[in-house]
């Protein structure tokens, strides 16, 4: 098996009285895939909130790439190497496709005011830089041929697909995907799998919510089913799927 | 083709050019007045474009910008008046009038990082009124900006041997203070022009959109939005100081009242009007608020005396109602501004994309 990337220990999240996560623990290893399932409101979207820091956890921690996670601002989180995708789309509407990717960079350069006022050669250099990255991931997620327009025009699909290159261009070791085949039709589905899986091929650690039961599936090596804010199980596909808890936990109990 | 485009840009950027160096000429056969709302038309520019990099790049909805205007001036004033006797060159005053600007920017971001929409207007307002107050008592017990009185006899700027408060003949031309200062604003146009649009095709202009557009997807991708907020607010504020100083100059004298909350509302009226995070609609609203106003204090009088026979209606009056209808027609048809921000769609060339 492969080194560990990420684990989650014992992470706890409180609204108040509503116990969102309850002691959440698991294991995400370099260059797999691990999805992230359960009913509605299990707390998926919350532990992924919590990992990427816009919840701060009501206790518990998280260890990535060997190291404790300090997760005191979202943009510290980026830096380590944590990107994501959101479970409703939030691009910047009003900048075309290419400037989305650019804003991606944003953590991995250092061009300051007075770099832009100035625009000497290591600001120029660095502003084409940024560029052609974008650009590049672009192409790799296909969407390339929309550069120049606002990402607002661009039709639902190619939208998940920027949202992901954005995501790709901090140069990420873990890429959380909130739903990305969410409203997605089949074809478009299809083509978000061969992408997923060209990721995990180029060495991208990657975590998965998705409710396409199929999809998760098909394409995770290994999954976490969460049901009311705890981890029920947690293993290869085939396994998780015929585990009595999982199943409990979305068809309910038995009555005979 | 291109070559053609190019030529014609050209020769574009180069009449635009000789227009605005003759212009003052032209202006003072109508009346020296009219350089002098020139100059003022110019410095709003300077104050518009200041406003847009927190309003229309940044999103931030600031509604005591004249704050930094008023310390600007006064920065200028108090370092260029017989009030403490010092009497320094502009070009040393006008980069700290600059730099305490945006310190006070950073004063106001700090504690509302976390505002946004109507919550911080009504603080950005506040803090803009309470400059204002501050600058009406702050002459007891020590007398700092000498109260509602102002600060008067404030310096010229010079150059050399060049005073721009009197007027010289150059080369048998006559060149009148006013003119003087037509140049120098341009030049510092220029400047604030080239800055600007550096910023906005720069990471840190990008980061300021994506605030904008989705503060949180913004800190998700690796943005620190404290920090680059807090430069807009100083970025922003810093423009408004070095407009504050010129007015300081050119006025020769300056009191808490000409930084009033309206000041403030009239420049964010220019920013949306001429259409937000666009430098060229930014400009052009400034323009033709400055402008308008005065050619109806020009034509209003005559044309009522000459209609009527009388005066019925006053200028001022007059002037508040087709602002008012300008901007509800302008909400109702052309709410992004007269110059929308799409231009920039085309920034980017297509052949630099597709392969």
């Amino acid at each position: 098996m492969s080194a560990i990337l990420l684990e989650a220990h014992a992470v706890a999240k409180r609204f108040g009285g509503v116990r969102a996560l309850h002691d959440v623990s698991l294991t995400i290893h370099q260059g797999e895939i691990y999805g992230l399932i359960g009913p509605n409101g299990a707390g998926k979207t919350t532990l992924f909130n919590v990992l990427t820091g816009l919840y701060s956890a009501t206790s518990g921690s998280f260890t990535f790439a060997g190291e404790p996670l300090k997760i005191s601002a979202p943009h510290q989180v980026a830096k380590a190497g944590i990107a994501r995708t959101f479970q409703n789309i939030r691009l910047f509407a009003n900048m075309t496709a290419l400037e989305n990717v650019m804003v991606g960079r944003h953590v991995r350069t250092h061009a300051g005011v007075i770099g832009a006022v100035l625009r000497g050669p290591g600001t120029r250099a660095e502003e084409a830089g940024i560029q052609r990255r974008a650009l590049e991931l672009l192409h790799y997620v296909g969407v390339a041929d929309r550069a120049n327009d606002l990402a607002r025009n661009l039709p639902y699909g190619d939208q998940r697909r920027l949202e992901i290159a954005r995501a790709l261009a901090t140069d990420p070791k873990l890429l959380a995907l909130d739903e990305p085949a969410a409203g997605m039709n089949a074809t478009e589905t299809a083509a978000l799998r061969t992408l997923v899986e060209g990721l995990r091929a180029d060495g991208l650690t990657v975590l998965l919510i998705e409710h396409d039961v199929k999809l998760v599936m098909g394409l995770c090596d290994r999954v976490a089913v969460l049901d009311y804010g705890e981890k029920i199980a947690e293993d290869v596909p085939e396994k998780v799927q015929r585990d009595p808890k999982v199943i409990e936990a979305y068809l309910g109990v038995g009555v005979a | 083709m291109n070559a053609r485009v190019s030529f014609l840009k050209y020769a574009g950027v180069l009449l635009v050019a000789l227009v605005l160096l003759t212009l003052p000429f032209a202006l003072t056969a109508a009346g020296t007045a009219w350089v002098r709302i020139t100059n003022l038309a110019i410095l709003f520019v300077f104050l518009s474009l200041g406003l847009n990099i927190v309003v229309g790049y940044a999103g931030l909805l600031d509604l005591g910008y004249v704050a930094f205007y008023g310390v600007g001036a006064y920065v200028y004033a108090l370092l260029a008046s017989p009030h403490f006797g010092v009497h320094l060159p502009f070009w040393i005053i006008l980069p700290i009038g600059a730099a305490v600007a945006a310190l006070f920017g950073v004063l106001l971001g700090t504690p509302t990082l976390k505002l946004r929409g109507d919550y911080l207007a009504i603080v950005t307002l506040g803090f803009g009124e309470i400059v204002r107050i501050f600058l009406n008592n702050l002459s007891r017990p020590v007398n700092i900006t000498n109260g509602p009185q102002g600060i008067a006899i404030i310096d010229p700027v010079r150059i050399g041997g060049i005073s721009f408060g009197r007027e010289d003949i150059f080369l048998g031309l006559s060149v009148s203070g006013p003119v003087k200062y037509y140049y120098l604003l341009l030049l510092l146009l220029l400047l604030v022009i080239v800055v600007n649009l550096r910023l906005q095709n720069s990471r840190i202009g990008r980061a300021w959109e994506a605030i904008r557009e989705d503060e949180t997807a913004a800190r998700a991708v690796g943005i620190d939005t404290t920090r680059v907020k807090l430069l807009a607010f100083a970025m922003g504020a810093s423009f408004g100081g070095v407009a504050g100083g010129m007015f300081s100059s050119i006025q020769g004298f300056i009191s808490p009242e000409s930084f009033v909350l309206t000041e403030s509302v009239m420049i964010l009226a220019m920013v949306v009007l001429g259409g937000m995070g666009n430098i060229w609609g930014v400009i052009a609203g400034a323009l033709l608020l400055s402008f308008v106003p005065e050619m109806l204090r020009y034509t209003v009088v005559p044309v009522q005396i000459a209609v009527f026979g009388k005066l019925l209606v006053e200028p001022e009056v007059i002037r508040m109602l087709l602002f008012g209808l300008a901007l509800v027609l302008m909400m109702r048809f052309r709410p992004a501004g007269l110059w929308p921000l799409r231009a920039r769609q085309r920034e980017f060339s297509k052949q630099d994309v597709v392969k």
